[in-house]
């Protein structure tokens, strides 16, 4: 299968590619990719000094993550994220400090605010995919506008829910994307330990599945292919697979120690491969930006995640009782009494 | 009131609920023009539509996975698992998934799925078809564990199923679908679940049962009765949420009880109403409780079910012994 690409890592553009964004769409764009690195940063920080708990960066991936959201409208559309979509969530409403605070421990402060269409996250891999589809498929049902992205890896794509999502989203012509970003890495297990596939995008065609595969890292191959696999979903042609091949540059969390596994080599290869400063020298050679104007937009994004930290720092552990409440709709008289006896200390 | 089997109540109850809203579907295998193995479902794809009721390809995880799905999307859908022990197969989309959204989500999404199962033996089914494995799915917050074994009951409680915000497993008694009749009520008719059900009135002791366990503690019942021992029978229908209050009443009255389920003995959910008898009721206990269980061994082939499935005799011996403790 053929690899999509548009913004070569010099910036420029291959072949008779047009421009998939307009300048000020990338603009845009590149400071929603440089936003999501100063949240990694700091997000790490954060938790080497005991202010938050695990955390996943982005870190590589943002052409990705970025690009691909680009094709969303938010208003309509939603998200089925796995956990390393980050600034896709902030285009679609969430807030930094509501993503964080579910990484700090409270759910509550992390509920995701009503309007905003997306789903929380989850922590078994893959288990996401068949809401993902189950959720397109109703809309479809009910005559709803909407597609559905969802997000899923090069290591989540060996569950078992990978496969029958895609079967059954193919089957019901869901208006579903599957955006699997082949980042190099289940924690430590490389991708060729993952499937002996040449592709994991070539997986779709087995399930009458359409498929793509692009470079990752390139913003506007990504951005081509998302938005051509939702405008497929939206006019009810049914799903699409979408390969994005990149790289996690950082560690798979802030629990992680990538220096036990990863090849410096092959890192340093794909660090020359960085989705971000290829966008700032494609700016750059249409004299769409300047330093300086680098530099406002890191003060801007510099502001906003001190502004977040901020709010962060007053949130502490969600309230005793929210362990009771939203168990089921009704509380059992059991439950009741265990609520009582916990929060009270009173004896039955 | 018109008599029905137990498999003719759920398929009218399902009909009734479609009619009644246009947001309710049901998804599973087979269901369509077959109407399900059981015929639950016969006839209303017809009457309703391959959209309403929907043949779903053979997986397990991604009938429930997508349950929640269609159920966050607005609409109220219907699982079927064609038996029980497939449920399995959906393990990691009910338990860790659909059950804890609510939770997750601190309120914002509620899956209001219900998932049908027909579970229990003694119908000479192949392996894994019998398996009575409701107790794995009682220790999951957030989900209901329903098992009725009337057709009214059937009705009401699977009525109150779909209604509900929550989710709820339904198990059904599949020996019963067509061997068990009753008077069902022909209206809008729904029991609110974690209140268990007076089937028989007895004086001596009081034999706790649910799903097809109900209609072997009715005619152990019977039998004690012609040697002079007042059995009560009391249907549980939903383990979760779990009638507390009604199990103090009910032993403090008789003050003896026995268990009798169909699943394996050890960790069976005997052994939450037992832990339950004694919090509530224990200085009214004039004997120790017993439990009549399956023995700890996987549901065996057909030719020695009858050796594994608690029966008649074994429910009886049980309850000789607890009546003549002193």
């Amino acid at each position: 299968m053929l690899r999509r690409e548009i913004l070569r890592p010099d910036g420029s553009i291959s072949g008779d590619s047009g421009p998939v964004l307009s300048i000020q769409e990338t603009l845009d764009a590149l400071e929603r990719m440089l936003l999501s690195k100063r949240i990694d940063e700091r997000a790490f920080s954060l938790q080497r000094q005991g202010r938050m708990g695990t955390y996943s960066a982005v870190r590589g991936q943002e052409a990705s993550v970025v690009g691909s959201s680009l094709a969303l409208d938010p208003s309509v559309d939603w998200i089925v994220p796995q956990y390393r979509e980050l600034p896709a969530l902030l285009r679609h409403g969430l807030s930094i400090e509501g993503f964080l605070s579910y990484w700090k421990g409270n759910s509550e402060a992390a509920r995701i605010p009503d309007g905003v269409k997306v789903l929380p996250p989850q922590i078994g891999l893959a288990a996401q995919l068949p809401h993902a589809v189950g959720l397109a498929w109703g809309l479809q049902l009910q005559g709803d506008p909407g597609a559905v992205m969802t997000f899923i890896g090069d290591g989540g794509s060996s569950e078992g829910d990978f496969h029958e999502s895609l079967n059954l989203a193919g089957v019901m012509k869901a208006p579903v994307v599957f955006l699997l970003q082949n980042n190099g890495w289940a924690i430590s297990t490389p991708r060729s330990k993952q499937s002996a596939a040449d592709t994991f995008a070539s997986r779709g065609e087995g399930y009458g599945v359409p498929s793509i595969l692009v470079d990752g890292n390139d913003l506007f191959a990504v951005s081509a292919a998302a938005r051509e696999a939702v405008g497929r979903a939206k006019s009810g042609e049914g799903p699409t697979l979408i390969e994005s091949q990149t790289y996690r540059l950082g560690a798979h969390n802030t629990a992680d120690d990538p220096s036990k596994y990863v090849d410096s080599g092959e890192k340093l290869q794909w660090e020359e491969l960085d989705p971000i400063p290829r966008v700032i020298s494609y700016l750059r050679a249409r004299d769409a930006i300047t330093d300086a104007e680098i530099d406002d937009i890191e003060a801007r994004n510099e502001a906003e995640v001190a502004r977040a930290v901020d709010v962060l720092d007053t949130i502490g552990p969600a309230s005793a009782e929210t362990l009771f409440d939203h168990v089921s709709s009704t509380m059992s008289i059991r439950l009741r009494r265990q609520r009582d006896q916990i929060l009270k200390g009173a004896s039955r | 009131m018109t008599t029905m089997t137990m498999i003719e109540a759920i398929r009218s109850t399902i009909r009734q609920e479609i009619l009644r809203d246009e947001k309710v579907m049901v998804l599973g295998q087979d269901i369509g023009k077959l109407g399900g193995v059981f015929r639950a479902t016969e006839g209303l794809q017809a009457e309703f539509g391959e959209d309403r009721i929907v043949d779903m390809p053979l997986a397990e995880a991604s009938i429930v996975g997508s349950a929640v799905g269609l159920s966050l999307s607005g609409l109220n859908p219907i699982a079927e698992i064609q038996f029980l022990g497939f449920a399995q197969q959906a393990y990691h989309q009910i338990v860790p998934q659909l059950a804890r959204f609510r939770f997750r989500s601190q309120g914002r999404y509620s899956t209001g799925v219900t998932i049908r199962a027909p579970f229990g033996g003694g119908v000479r089914a192949p392996e894994l078809h019998s398996d009575a494995i409701e107790s794995q799915f009682t220790s999951v917050p957030g989900l209901q564990v329903v098992l009725p074994s009337t057709p009214a009951d059937a009705k009401g409680l699977l009525t109150t199923a779909i209604r509900s915000e929550d989710p709820v497993l339904f198990c059904e008694p599949l020996k019963g679908y067509r061997l068990v009749k009753g008077d069902v009520p022909d209206d809008d008719y729904s029991i609110p679940f974690g209140e268990l059900r007076i089937a028989r009135e007895g004086t001596d002791v009081t034999l706790f049962a649910w799903s097809a366990a109900v209609q072997l503690a009715e005619k152990a019942a019977e039998s004690l009765a012609s040697e002079g021992i007042s059995a009560q029978v009391v249907d549980l229908r939903t383990l979760v949420p779990l009638d507390v209050d009604g199990i103090r009443e009910v032993v403090s009255a008789t003050g003896r009880a026995v268990v009798i389920h169909e699943a394996p003995l050890t960790s069976g959910y005997g052994a939450e109403v037992v832990s339950t008898i004694q919090e509530e009721a224990f200085y009214s206990l004039e004997a120790p409780v017993a439990r009549v269980a399956a023995p700890d061994v996987p549901y065996p082939n057909i030719g020695i079910e009858e050796v594994f499935i608690p029966n008649v005799d074994r429910v009886v011996s049980a309850v000789r012994e607890v009546v003549s403790a002193e």
